[in-house]
C-alpha cells in the first residue's frame, strides 16, 4: 500500500438512532447499555427489542465500567489503511460485569502483556470533535 | 430431504494469481457456468433457475448471456461464503417442487487482480457482515477484517482447550500437500512444511500468513436437477442426501454469543445428517470451508466429526490428509487451491464421488460432506453420495 493511504481517516461511528445515543453517553463520560425493563437482561450492541423476552421497554442503564479481558487479536499487518501506523495493536473483547461483551482496546497495555481474565475499567478517549470512544485500562485484580 | 435432487454438471475456470484472469467478473463466472452446463449435457437456453453469489452477480446478467428462454427461478442467499452450499440446498428444494428444472449456481471473482478484499472492507460498508454494527462498533477500534474477527474465537479456543499453533499448522500443511496432486491448484509445486508454517509472519495473532486463504482469480459452477431429469441426460448424478444451513444467534455481531463457539453449522449439521440418515462416521471425505485454518478445526467439531475441544488432536497425525481417516479438502481448499468462495469445494466433492479425481482420488469414496462458512459464522452443509 502506498504512503498516501495513511492519510485515510480512522473510521468513526455514524451517530444516528440508538448508536448515536450510546456514543452520546460516552461523550458525557458514561458507559451505558440498554437494559430490558421487563426481564432485566442487559444488551450490547443496541437493539430495538429484548431478544430474551420480546419486550420493547428498556432503559439506558449505567454500567459499572468494569470487566475482564475475554479474548483478543493482535493486528500485526493492518487490513485497513487507517490503521497502518498503529500496528501492532490489539482489538480486545471485554466481558463486562453486567454480562455483555464489548469490542474495544486497552490503552495502557502492550499487546504482549494482554491476559485473559485481566480486570479492566472504562476510560474515554476523544476520536474527533463529535465522537468519544469507550476504551479500557488495566486495574489491579 | 428426499433424494430427488442431484448435481449433474460441474465447471471451473483456471485458477490463478499473476497476471490475473483478464476477464470481467461476469465473463469469468460465465466461463465456469458454460462448462458446468456442457458437463451436464445441457444448453444455456435450458437453464431456468440461477442462484448467483451475493454481491458478485445478478441472475439477469447470466440469463441474458446464456440465452435462457424461461428464467423462472432466481434467489441469492446472503450468507457470504456459506452461500454456495446453502444455495445447493435451496436449489434442491426448488427442483423438487418444480420451481425450476435446471438450476445454475455460479460463483467466482477476480480476487487477486480485481478489487482486493481489504479495499472492499474499508470502502464499502454495505458489503460488511453486520453492516452498520461493524461500522459503528468494530471499525473504529481497528477490528476491520475477517482474519481479525475470527482470530479472537481461535484464541479463546486455545485458552479453553489448549489448542496449539502446531495443530493449526497441520491443517495448512495438509491442504498444501493435497494441492501438490492438483495441477489447477495455485500452490501446486510449492510445498509447505510445518517449520515453514511456524516461521511465517503473523497477520492477526494467532493467525499467521499461512493460516489465511489465498487471493485468486477464478470461478466455478454447478447445475442441479432432479434424479428423473438426470437419467434423461445420461449423466451419472451425485445425489444430495441432506443439506442445511444455519446462522448463529446473533448472526450480525460476533462477540456477544452466549456460546462463543456456536456457528451456523452447529445448528445445520444435525439437520443435514438427520435428513441423510447417516452419522459423521459414515463420511469418506470432507471439503470444509477453509477461509482460515482454525475455521476448519472448528467446523470439524461443530459438524460432529469430533467433540468440541478435540479438534486440535483430530487434525494431527495425518488424519485429515489423503490416506487418512477423513481426508479434508482433497483439492487443496481455499488455502492452497484457490479462493473460489467454496464453490470449488462442491466441484471437488462431485469429482471425488464420480471417481474422477485422478491421483488425489479417495479410494472407494461413496459419501462426502461439503461445508460453507460466511460472514460472522453463518454455516451450511451438504451431504452428497455417488449414484
Ligand atoms: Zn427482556
Amino acid at each position: 500500500m502506498s504512503q498516501d493511504d495513511t492519510s485515510i481517516a480512522t473510521p468513526l461511528p455514524e451517530l444516528e438512532g440508538l448508536t448515536g445515543a450510546f456514543y452520546g453517553f460516552c461523550k458525557d463520560g458514561e458507559l451505558r447499555f440498554q437494559r430490558c425493563s421487563d426481564c432485566g437482561s442487559w444488551r450490547h450492541v443496541p437493539r430495538e427489542m429484548c431478544a430474551d423476552c420480546g419486550s420493547w421497554s428498556w432503559e439506558w442503564e449505567r454500567s459499572s465500567g468494569r470487566g475482564t479481558i475475554f479474548t483478543w487479536t493482535v493486528v500485526v499487518r493492518a487490513l485497513h489503511p487507517a490503521f497502518q501506523d498503529a500496528c501492532p495493536y490489539a482489538p480486545v473483547v471485554i466481558e463486562m460485569e453486567e454480562g455483555v461483551r464489548i469490542l474495544s482496546e486497552i490503552t495502557d497495555c502492550p499487546p504482549d502483556e494482554l491476559e485473559i481474565d485481566q480486570p479492566v475499567e472504562v476510560v474515554f478517549e476523544d476520536a474527533s470533535e463529535d465522537v468519544t470512544l469507550p476504551k479500557f485500562r488495566r486495574v489491579a485484580s | 430431504m428426499s433424494e430427488e435432487a442431484c448435481i449433474v454438471g460441474i465447471g471451473e475456470t483456471a485458477y490463478m494469481r499473476k497476471p490475473g484472469s483478464g476477464m470481467s467478473l461476469l465473463g469469468l463466472q460465465l466461463q465456469a457456468a458454460v462448462r458446468a452446463i456442457e458437463d451436464a449435457g445441457l444448453t444455456g437456453q435450458q437453464i431456468d433457475g440461477i442462484m448467483p453469489f451475493p454481491n458478485l452477480g445478478h441472475a439477469e446478467g447470466f440469463a441474458a448471456n446464456l440465452g435462457c428462454r424461461n428464467l423462472r427461478f432466481q434467489s441469492i442467499i446472503w450468507m457470504g461464503g456459506a452461500a454456495p452450499v446453502a444455495s445447493l440446498r435451496v436449489a434442491a428444494a426448488a427442483v423438487g417442487r418444480g420451481l425450476a428444472d435446471y438450476v445454475l449456481i455460479p460463483a467466482g471473482w477476480n480476487g487477486y487482480s480485481g478489487a482486493r478484499a481489504r479495499q472492499t472492507v474499508s470502502e464499502d460498508v454495505s458489503s460488511l457482515p453486520g453492516g452498520a454494527i461493524a461500522r459503528d462498533f468494530y471499525l473504529p477500534f481497528g477490528f476491520t477484517a475477517p482474519p481479525q474477527w475470527y482470530s479472537v474465537i481461535a484464541r479463546r479456543h486455545m485458552h479453553e482447550f489448549g489448542t496449539r499453533a502446531e495443530q493449526l499448522g497441520c491443517i495448512a500443511v495438509a491442504m498444501r500437500k493435497h494441492a501438490q496432486r492438483n495441477p489447477n491448484a495455485v500452490m501446486n509445486g510449492r510445498p509447505l512444511t510445518l517449520e515453514d508454517y511456524l516461521a511465517s509472519p503473523m497477520l492477526a495473532d494467532p493467525y499467521r500468513v499461512f493460516d489465511c486463504c489465498l487471493e485468486t482469480d477464478g470461478a466455478a459452477a454447478v447445475v442441479v436437477t432432479t434424479a428423473e431429469r438426470a437419467r434423461d441426460l445420461g449423466k451419472e448424478p451425485v445425489f444430495i442426501m441432506g443439506a442445511a444451513s444455519g446462522q448463529p444467534c446473533p448472526a450480525d455481531e460476533i462477540t456477544n454469543r452466549k456460546d462463543i463457539f456456536e456457528t451456523g453449522l452447529s445448528l445445520a449439521a444435525p439437520e443435514a445428517f438427520g435428513q441423510a440418515g447417516i452419522s459423521p462416521r459414515d463420511v469418506d471425505f470432507a471439503q470444509i470451508y477453509d477461509c482460515f485454518t482454525f475455521e476448519v478445526l472448528q467446523q470439524l467439531e461443530e459438524a460432529g466429526f469430533c467433540k468440541r475441544g478435540e479438534g486440535g488432536a483430530f487434525v494431527e497425525g495425518g488424519r485429515i490428509e489423503l490416506g487418512g481417516e477423513l481426508p479434508v479438502n482433497t483439492h487443496g481448499g481455499l488455502l492452497s487451491e484457490a479462493h473460489v468462495l467454496g464453490m470449488n469445494h462442491i466441484v471437488e466433492a462431485v469429482r471425488q464421488l464420480r471417481g474422477d479425481a485422478g491421483e488425489r482420488q479417495v479410494a472407494g469414496a461413496e459419501i462426502g460432506v461439503v461445508t460453507g462458512w460466511g460472514d460472522f459464522g453463518d454455516g451450511s452443509i451438504a451431504i452428497l453420495r455417488r449414484a
